[in-house]
């Protein structure tokens, strides 16, 4: 079954670009939360990560922050 | 021992303007080489608009950014993303770059590592990095609207953050270690127009304070010490060269790597590009015109070697 796979980020940050990328070319889908314009999507992403940087993904409640390639890799099991 | 690891002839590090432009130069003479780096695009990918990259009117650095990649991807080119260059070592005439996850081997080397944010160096800066504190106005800004927000720094970046800050923060501080803002005139105008932004001239940072997150920030002058409630603090203070895993390169005061007319490096075989060097100019034009140039001198030097 597809994970559940929910990218909070900002439209101006190189690596909030990097992730979803990466996950558009392993055709994974995704929800693409904009913390810049929807404050509860900003909260959310502090109250999950404890910190404020972005990106933040959440995969099927696996939270990892940045792009961190590996870690996401394994979480998909890609 | 028997060297049993595949030597390259050619370990591109970066992959920014510099890094992609010599791994393209470098695909075209069809050099067996391995792109290493911790991003892609750089500092291009951190820049807002480009009016001055040829051909381009006008690009964001993310788009400028995804052009290069695709020229990258129209070749095989082998690209070690994610990972940080922490070492590089010569035995004989084979250089081994050690990596945040692997070693590898080539004949020759170009140092395309770019520039990074200058840090504070004072206590609470680590801690709070992504609790409040960060380098980066254009990307984690947004995440301020109705806050108080410190920008620390006296130039133009330091101006830009402000700028893009007040636009949605409740107010502003500059702190700025001089007497006087460093940034363009008319910069400095709108900041002081804005009617939400208060600048602090000699005024340094001594702490970031707080619990979960940032809560405050320490300043002082001569006179005397205080504490200002803050709930972001955008670290604009400039850029030093990633040249720190660099022992036996020669560098100057500023740790910039010193080359020649050809891009060659003090070591043979060894050889330089774009912001990491102690090129005139920091452009992403210059920087791009740099990494073709260093690939050549590269090939030039494989070719006379008889690698």
């Amino acid at each position: 079954m597809a994970k559940s796979v929910i990218v909070y980020s900002t439209p101006t940050c190189p690596w909030c670009i990097r992730v979803k990328q990466f996950l558009k070319e392993n055709n994974i889908l995704f929800l693409d939360w904009d913390v810049s314009v929807d404050q509860a999507a900003a909260d959310e992403m502090i109250k999950k990560s404890g910190q404020m940087g972005v990106p933040v993904l959440d995969i099927d409640g696996q939270i990892i922050v940045g792009f961190d390639k590996e870690k996401i890799k394994a979480a998909l099991g890609v | 021992m028997i060297n049993i690891m595949h030597i390259y002839d050619l370990i591109i590090i970066g992959a920014g303007p510099a890094g992609i432009t010599a791994s393209v130069y470098a695909a075209r003479k069809k050099l067996d080489f391995l792109v290493v780096s911790l991003d892609i695009g750089g500092q291009t990918a951190w820049s807002g608009d480009i009016e001055n990259y040829t051909g381009y009117q006008f690009i964001t650095g993310p788009e400028l950014t995804q052009k290069f990649q695709e020229h990258m991807r129209k070749y095989d080119i082998a690209l070690k993303e994610n990972e940080e260059v922490l070492g590089l070592e010569k035995t004989g005439e084979i250089f081994l770059v050690k990596t945040s996850k692997a070693d590898y081997q080539a004949h020759s080397v170009i140092i395309a590592s770019g520039k990074k944010s200058r840090e504070l160096g004072v206590p609470g800066e680590k801690e709070f990095k992504n609790r409040g504190l960060t380098y980066c106005a254009t990307c984690d800004g947004p995440l301020f609207t109705g806050k108080v927000v410190a920008v620390i720094g006296g130039g133009n970046s330091a101006l830009d953050a402000a700028l893009q800050l007040m636009k949605i923060a409740k107010h502003v501080y500059i702190i700025n270690n001089t007497g006087r803002l460093a940034g363009d005139a008319i910069m400095l105008q709108k900041a002081q127009e804005a009617g939400n932004v208060t600048i602090l001239n000699n005024h340094q940072v001594s702490a970031v304070l707080g619990d979960k997150f940032v809560r405050a920030i320490k300043i002082k002058n001569k006179d005397q010490e205080k504490e200002l409630a803050v709930e972001g603090v955008f670290v604009e203070i400039g850029l030093i060269p990633n040249s720190g895993f660099l022992k036996d390169i020669e560098k100057n005061a500023a740790n910039e790597i010193n080359i020649n007319l050809s891009n060659q490096t003090n070591v043979p075989g060894v050889f330089a590009a774009g912001d990491v060097t102690n090129v005139l100019e920091k452009q992403i034009i210059i920087a791009a015109g740099e990494g073709s140039k260093a690939a050549l001198s590269a090939f030039r030097y494989l070719a006379q070697k008889k690698f």
